[in-house]
């Protein structure tokens, strides 16, 4: 056993991941189920020579972790469904204006304020199509409180080299349950920071295109001055009505991540060689699965599971490669749908998708899925 | 066989169920060294409510982090009692605060019945450490965990300056069964 072996939920995995990813600053405001993210920064950030600070309201607190990180500081955010709600505006902002922030969500019952306390994942959506406009989106969705550290630092090593808003996808289960933990030791992390200008400050142009489509990032204070704004802008980051600009702009933005895809996506598949029946879940769900995985394998029936650890951008290769292999699958999720409709796209109808779904603030229990196992054996 | 120990710790908020959730959980990973997890469920409000955590003991993964079959139901009110005794284990334990709970749950179970929250005030002279009472009776019913990492997991889980009382009131649970 580790000397870091720890009893720890998972929004204090996440708040010692950010300490350890080097992240120096958080901006929130309490909502629960995510609080102790918050609670836990505003012990721990001041001992690390950090900030903590507590805005007025969630949209506001956005706006300082942007602030921050175009700083030059790693800065971070937590909430739940109503928060991300209100962070959407300037969320839409950081994805235009390319600032590295990881945004953590940690999902309870909706809409509105919904149910405080209670598990769901029905923000997956929202954190693709929350903000208006076109651009790309990177999510990842955790299952433990071990994984909740992990794609912490992930999260941050994601949005500091891609230039964006990572948001981490945790649910109420994940968030506030005690697992047993070993953290790796701070310096045998992989960690990456934003790429800097190496040109003069009179040449740097924040916003040029080059072949890695992710321009360098110069924080503020370095000597490069240059223009941050919401308005579509061009190169200099002044805004521009050029039709031909708009577009090369707007279009680096879908697609910038395009050639990192195999990077980026992430899926843990089990028991999938012989599997007849596939479970496609993520989240606390893929705990329930698991169970009900078990006891289907016990049973006789050939169940294989593919677990999405990141959600967006949607591992699509993946479940259309593992729809090829099955007689059918499965979606379990606490929302009424979200994913199974991406899954369905992913498949191109080559096999039937059950939807399995809970919406009423419990989470699943394993013989629900089970029984859907059993129904389409 | 495996081990594998569901215990449900049901009640109202500020009960502190949820602490001693935490602290059995601590008890069996840390101290004991075997796997657990602790989850919880709870109201809006800040006190009162229903509330409930759930402790799975195991010497492997665990997979689901909720109770599905329980060995173990602690029961500090009668809605608790009422509601949670449905999916106890054959040959599972109840045990009851019959300071709250008039009326015990019939079942394939055991039932232990104690006025916790009673004792609490009277022998250990706070009603606030019913709570660590509660999980002194629960180390002697269950035997998943040792005394000795308990009481350390208490030492390490409760206020500054409050670890006395609580040895005191956890010792005053195990010296009821």
């Amino acid at each position: 056993m580790g000397s870091r072996t720890y009893m720890m939920q998972g929004n204090l995995a996440v708040a010692e991941a950010a300490i350890d990813a080097n992240c120096r600053f958080f901006a929130g405001y309490p909502i629960t189920p995510s609080s102790e993210v918050a609670e836990h920064l505003s012990k721990r950030l001041p001992q690390v020579g950090g900030r903590f600070i507590q805005m007025e309201d969630e949209i506001a607190a956005m706006g300082a972790v942007i602030g921050a990180s175009l700083g030059g500081v790693k800065s971070l955010t937590a909430t739940s469904g109503p928060g991300y709600s209100l962070k959407q505006e300037n969320i839409g902002y950081a994805y235009l204006t390319e600032v590295p922030v990881v945004i953590v969500n940690v999902m309870r019952g909706g809409p509105s304020t919904g149910l405080p306390t209670l598990p769901s994942q029905s923000d997956v959506m929202q954190a693709m199509w929350g903000t208006h406009g076109d651009h790309t989106a990177i999510a990842l969705s955790p299952a433990s409180v071990g994984e909740s550290y992990d794609m912490t630092i992930r999260a941050f090593n994601l949005s500091e080299k891609f230039r964006m808003p990572v948001t981490l996808l945790l649910d109420e289960i994940i968030g506030h349950v005690y697992e047993k933990v070993s953290l790796p030791d701070p310096k045998d992390l992989h960690i990456v920071n934003r790429k800097k200008p190496t040109c003069p400050p009179d040449k740097y142009l924040p916003y040029a295109e080059d072949e890695s489509l992710i321009p360098p990032m110069a924080s503020f204070g370095d000597g490069y001055r240059y223009h941050v704004t919401g308005l579509v802008h061009d190169e200099t980051g002044f805004p521009t009505n050029n039709p031909e600009t708009i577009d090369k702009m707007l279009r680096r933005l879908h697609r910038k991540l395009d050639p990192y895809m195999s990077e980026i996506i992430e899926v843990e598949e089990r028991e999938t060689e012989n599997a007849e029946i596939g479970i496609v879940t993520y989240g606390s769900s893929a705990r329930a699965s698991s169970s009900a995985m078990r006891a289907a394998r016990e049973a006789g029936i050939k169940v294989g599971m593919l677990r999405l650890k990141t959600i967006w951008p949607f591992p699509t290769e993946a479940i259309f490669k593992f729809g090829q292999r099955v007689k059918s699958i499965i979606v379990p999720e606490l929302n009424l749908g979200q994913i199974a409709h991406e899954v369905e796209q992913a498949i191109k109808g080559t096999v039937k998708v059950h939807k399995v779904n809970r919406i009423n603030g419990e989470p699943f229990h394993p013989d629900e899925i089970l029984n859907k196992i059993k129904e389409c054996k | 066989m495996s081990l594998h120990y569901e215990i449900r710790l049901s009640g109202a908020g500020g009960q502190g169920l949820i602490l001693i959730g935490k602290v059995l959980a601590e008890a069996a990973a840390i101290y004991d060294n075997k796997n657990a997890t602790q989850s919880q469920s709870y109201g809006p409000e800040a006190r009162g409510g229903a509330s409930r955590s759930e402790v799975i003991i195991s010497d492997g993964d665990i997979d689901y982090p909720k109770a599905t079959e329980v060995n173990l139901l602690l029961a500090m009110t009668q809605e608790a009692a009422d509601k949670y005794s449905h999916d106890i284990k054959k040959d599972g334990v109840v045990i009851v605060d019959s300071s709250f709970v008039l009326k015990n749950p019939k079942g394939d179970f055991q039932v232990y019945s104690f006025p916790i929250t009673q004792i609490a005030e009277e022998k250990v002279g706070k009603k606030v450490v019913a709570n660590i009472v509660a999980l002194g009776v629960i180390e002697r019913v269950a035997r998943v965990v040792s005394e000795e990492a308990v009481i350390n997991a208490i030492r390490a889980r409760v206020p500054k300056g409050t670890e006395e009382i609580n040895i005191k009131a956890f010792k005053c649970g195990q010296s009821l069964v």
